[in-house]
C-alpha cells in the first residue's frame, strides 16, 4: 500500500519541482541561493558566534562570526535609551502593559466601543504613570529621558489614540452634505497625504513653535506625536471612506425613515458597518504606522533605532553594527509580522462570513 | 419671530455652518502666520521671498550640475528637487524591475521559487525602511579604506564610494544629451498615443516614432562628441593615488545606500501588487489563449501580462507616490534631496515659513503631476467596457 502512494507523491513532487527544464533550473537556482544564505547566516550567527558578555573585538574576530557580546553588554541601552538605570524596571513593565493591551484588543470578544475605550484608557494611564512618575512615590522622569522600545510604543499608541478619532472626524466631514465642507476637507486630506511624513514631523518639531502662542507649544514629543497622528488620520480617513462606499444606500435611508438623528445614524448604523468593511486595511495602516514611528530618529528622539545606533557608536563596538541591527530588526519584525499575520487571519475570517451570506 | 424662522430655514443654516467652518480654518491659518511673523521679526528676520536670490555660503554634497557656495538659494532648491527626482526615477525603476521578478516568482508554479519570493517579501516588507537604510549605509561605511579597495572589472569599491570607469564629458553636455533623449522619447509617446495621429496608419506611425527616438539618440551622441575636450582622454579609470582614488566616476555611499534601500523595500511592495495583478487575470483568458495554440511566451506577453498590468496600475500609482515621498529619508544619511536642502536652508537662513511653503508646494507638484500622468496612462490603456476600475 505504502509504496505506490509514496511513488505517487514522489511523482507529484518531481512534476512540481522538475516539471520542465526551466522549472528544474529555477528549482536549482532558488535552492542554491536559499542554501547559501541560510548556511552563511547559520555560520555567522550561531556556529562561529561569540555569545558571552566578556567578548571583545579581538576574541570575536578570532572566532570569525557574529559578536553577540555587544547585545549582552549593551542591551539595556538599546531597549531603554538614557532612562535612569535604577528605574529601568518601570519602562519594562510599561512595555508589558502596552503589549497586553494590544493583545487584548485583538480578541474579537473585546470589540465594542465601551470595552476598547476602557482598556485603552486604563492602559494609557498606567503606561504614562509608570514612565513619567512623579506620583505614588515614583521618581519623576522627564520626557526627554524616555528612549528605546517604550518610546517607540508610546509614539505608536498615542498616534493611534489621537489619530483614530481625528480620522473618523475627517471621514465624516468629507462625506458631509454641505458641499463646501466636503470639498475643503477633501483638500486637507489630499494635501496631507501627498506630503512626506518626515516633512510633517520636521514642521511639528521645529517650525510649529514659531506659529503657536506660548501656552500651546508644549513638549516637543507631544507635538511630534500630534504630527504623526495627523498623517495617520489622513490615510485612515480614506480607508474609512472606502468602508462607507461599501455600505448599501438603503441602510442609511432606512435609518433616516426611522427618524434617527445624524449622530444615531452614524454611531449605530454607518460607522460600525464601515469599520467592519475597512478592518483589514485598518490593520495594515496600523502596521505601517508602527514602522513609521522609527522616523522620529530624524527629529532627535532616542527611540529603539536611535538607541541601537548609539549602542555601537562607541569606539569599542564600532565594528558590531550588523549584530545590533539584526537585534533591532528582530524586535520590529516580531511586532510587524505578528500584526500583519493577524490582519490576514481577520480577512480570511471575514471572507468566510461573506460566503455564507 | 423673524430670527428663529430664518434660523430654521435649511438653506440659511447650511450656508451659515459652511461659512463658519471656512472662517474658523482661515482664522487659524491667519493667526498662525501672524504669530510666526511676530516671532520671526522679533529675531530680526524679514519675511518675503527676496532671500531666494542671495547666495547661500554653504555646500551641498551631491548635485547633478555644477554648484558653488556663491550660488543663490533658488539654484540650490532646484538642485535639491532634481536630486529627489533623480533618486525617484532610479528608485522606482529598480523597485519595478526587482518587484516584477519577485512577483513572477511568487505567482509561478515552481514551489522553490515561490518560497524564495515569499521570504524576500516578508523580510523586506516587515522592517522599517529607515532601519534598512541605516543598515546599508553602515555596510557601505564598513567597506575597506581606499588603499585596500575591492576591485571588480575595473571598478573599485571602498568606504568612500563605488568608483566606476567613466567617460570624460562635462555635466552640461550630459544634461544636453539627457534632454535630447527625453524630448525625443516624449515626442515618440505623443505620436503613438495622441488622437491627432489616429488617421495615420499604424506602421507609418510606428516608423515616425522610431525616427524621433533615433534623432534624439543621434543628437545626444553629437552633443557628447562635440562636448568632449580633445586634449583629454575619452575614458577615465579609477586609480589609487596616495591615500585616495583618482579618476573614474564616483558614486557616493549616501546615494547608493538610499537607492538600494528604496529599491529593495519598494520591490517587496511592488512584488505583492504584481502577484495580485496576475491573480486577477481570469483563468478563462489563459485557457482560451492556450486553446488558440499560442506559445508560452506569447501567452505571457500578449495575454497574461497586458491584462495583469491593467489590474496593477491603479494600485501601483499609489505605491509610486509613496516611494517618491520615501526619498526624503536621504536626510537620515546625508543625501541632499529636496527635503534636506530645505532643512539646511532653514537652519542657515532662518526663513522658516517661506521654506515650509516651498517644501509643501514642491511635493504637491511632484506627487500631483506623477499621479496625473499615471492616471492618464491608466485611462488610455483601460479596456473599454471590460474593467470598471479606472475606465474613464
Amino acid at each position: 500500500m505504502t509504496a505506490p502512494a509514496g511513488s505517487a507523491r514522489l511523482r507529484r513532487l518531481r512534476k512540481a519541482y522538475f516539471g520542465s527544464p526551466l522549472s528544474a533550473l529555477m528549482t536549482l537556482l532558488s535552492a542554491a541561493i536559499l542554501g547559501f544564505i541560510l548556511w552563511k547566516l547559520l555560520d555567522w550567527g550561531l556556529i562561529h558566534a561569540t555569545f558571552d558578555a566578556s567578548g571583545t573585538q579581538e576574541t570575536c574576530a578570532a572566532k570569525g562570526g557574529a559578536c553577540w557580546s555587544v547585545i549582552a553588554t549593551r542591551w539595556r541601552v538599546i531597549l531603554f535609551g538614557i532612562y535612569p538605570y535604577e528605574e529601568q524596571w518601570r519602562p519594562a513593565l510599561a512595555c508589558l502593559v502596552v503589549a497586553g493591551v494590544i493583545v487584548l484588543s485583538c480578541l474579537p470578544r473585546m470589540w465594542s466601543f465601551g470595552k476598547l475605550a476602557l482598556t485603552w484608557t486604563i492602559g494609557t494611564i498606567v503606561f504614562y504613570t509608570l514612565m513619567r512618575g512623579g506620583i505614588l512615590g515614583l521618581a519623576s522622569v522627564n520626557e526627554q529621558q524616555w528612549g528605546g522600545l517604550p518610546l517607540t510604543l508610546f509614539v505608536f499608541v498615542a498616534t493611534g489614540i489621537i489619530g483614530m478619532p481625528l480620522a473618523i472626524g475627517l471621514a465624516l466631514l468629507r462625506r458631509s452634505d454641505y458641499p463646501v465642507i466636503a470639498r475643503v476637507s477633501g483638500w486637507i486630506i489630499d494635501t496631507i497625504r501627498s506630503l512626506p511624513l518626515l516633512s510633517i514631523l520636521f514642521t511639528c518639531a521645529i517650525v510649529l513653535p514659531f506659529m503657536l502662542p506660548g501656552f500651546l507649544i508644549g513638549e516637543k514629543l507631544y507635538r511630534v506625536v500630534f504630527g504623526a497622528a495627523l498623517f495617520f488620520a489622513a490615510y485612515q480617513a480614506e480607508i474609512i471612506r472606502g468602508g462607507f462606499q461599501g455600505i448599501p444606500k438603503g441602510q442609511e435611508e432606512a435609518a433616516k425613515a426611522l427618524g434617527l438623528s445624524y449622530w444615531q445614524r452614524m454611531g449605530r448604523i454607518v460607522l460600525p458597518q464601515a469599520f467592519r468593511l475597512a478592518l483589514p486595511a485598518t490593520i495594515n495602516q496600523f502596521v505601517i504606522a508602527f514602522m513609521e514611528t522609527s522616523l522620529i530618529v530624524v527629529v532627535g528622539f532616542m527611540e529603539l533605532l536611535a538607541a541601537g545606533n548609539t549602542a555601537f557608536k562607541t569606539g569599542e563596538w564600532k565594528f558590531a553594527y550588523a549584530e545590533v541591527y539584526v537585534f533591532i530588526a528582530a524586535i520590529y519584525f516580531a511586532f510587524v509580522f505578528g500584526l500583519s499575520r493577524y490582519g490576514a487571519y481577520l480577512e480570511a475570517r471575514m471572507n468566510v462570513g461573506h460566503r455564507k451570506d | 419671530m423673524a430670527a428663529p424662522s430664518i434660523w430654521r430655514s435649511k438653506r440659511f443654516r447650511g450656508a451659515a455652518i459652511q461659512a463658519g467652518f471656512v472662517a474658523v480654518l482661515v482664522a487659524l491659518i491667519i493667526g498662525a502666520t501672524l504669530t510666526a511673523r511676530a516671532n520671526l521679526s522679533a529675531q530680526g528676520l524679514t519675511s518675503g521671498f527676496g532671500f531666494l536670490w542671495k547666495s547661500t555660503g554653504w555646500e551641498i554634497n551631491f548635485t547633478l550640475m555644477e554648484t558653488t557656495t556663491t550660488d543663490p538659494y533658488w539654484w540650490y532648491l532646484l538642485m535639491g528637487l532634481l536630486n529627489t527626482l533623480f533618486m525617484g526615477v532610479i528608485g522606482l525603476a529598480g523597485a519595478s524591475i526587482l518587484g516584477l521578478i519577485v512577483g513572477l516568482m511568487r505567482s509561478g508554479r515552481n514551489p522553490a521559487a515561490r518560497l524564495l519570493g515569499t521570504i524576500y517579501i516578508e523580510l523586506f516588507r516587515n522592517l522599517p525602511l529607515i532601519l534598512q537604510l541605516f543598515f546599508w549605509y553602515a555596510l557601505a561605511n564598513a567597506l575597506p579604506n581606499p588603499r585596500n579597495s575591492l576591485a571588480f572589472a575595473g571598478a573599485l569599491l571602498n568606504a568612500r564610494g563605488i568608483y566606476l570607469p567613466g567617460l570624460v564629458i562635462g555635466r552640461g553636455t550630459v544634461a544636453l544629451a539627457v534632454l535630447a533623449i527625453l524630448v525625443s522619447a516624449a515626442l515618440a509617446v505623443w505620436i503613438l498615443a495622441s488622437r491627432r495621429f489616429r488617421q495615420i496608419e499604424p506602421t507609418r506611425q510606428r516608423r515616425l516614432a522610431l525616427c524621433s527616438t533615433a534623432a534624439g539618440l543621434a543628437l545626444a551622441a553629437l552633443a557628447v562628441v562635440l562636448g568632449h575636450d580633445p586634449s583629454q582622454p575619452w575614458i577615465t579609470m579609477p586609480k589609487l593615488a596616495g591615500l585616495k582614488i583618482d579618476g573614474g566616476f564616483r558614486i557616493q555611499p549616501e546615494f547608493y545606500a538610499l537607492a538600494i534601500a528604496i529599491m529593495t523595500y519598494g520591490a517587496a511592495y511592488v512584488g505583492e501588487i504584481v502577484r495580485g495583478g496576475f491573480k486577477a487575470v481570469g483563468r478563462g483568458q489563459m485557457e482560451a489563449a492556450n486553446a488558440l495554440g499560442l506559445s508560452p511566451w506569447q501567452v505571457f506577453s500578449r495575454v497574461r501580462f497586458p491584462l495583469a498590468f491593467r489590474a496593477m496600475l491603479p494600485i501601483l500609482i499609489n505605491q509610486y507616490v509613496w516611494l517618491i515621498k520615501a526619498t526624503t529619508l536621504g536626510i537620515a544619511v546625508g543625501f541632499s534631496d529636496f527635503f534636506m536642502v530645505i532643512a539646511s536652508s532653514i537652519t542657515h537662513s532662518g526663513q522658516t515659513l517661506e521654506f515650509i511653503a516651498i517644501l509643501m508646494g514642491g511635493f504637491l507638484l511632484i506627487n500631483f503631476s506623477l499621479a496625473a500622468v499615471l492616471n492618464r496612462l491608466n485611462r488610455a490603456i483601460a479596456l473599454k467596457g471590460h474593467q470598471t476600475t479606472g475606465a474613464t
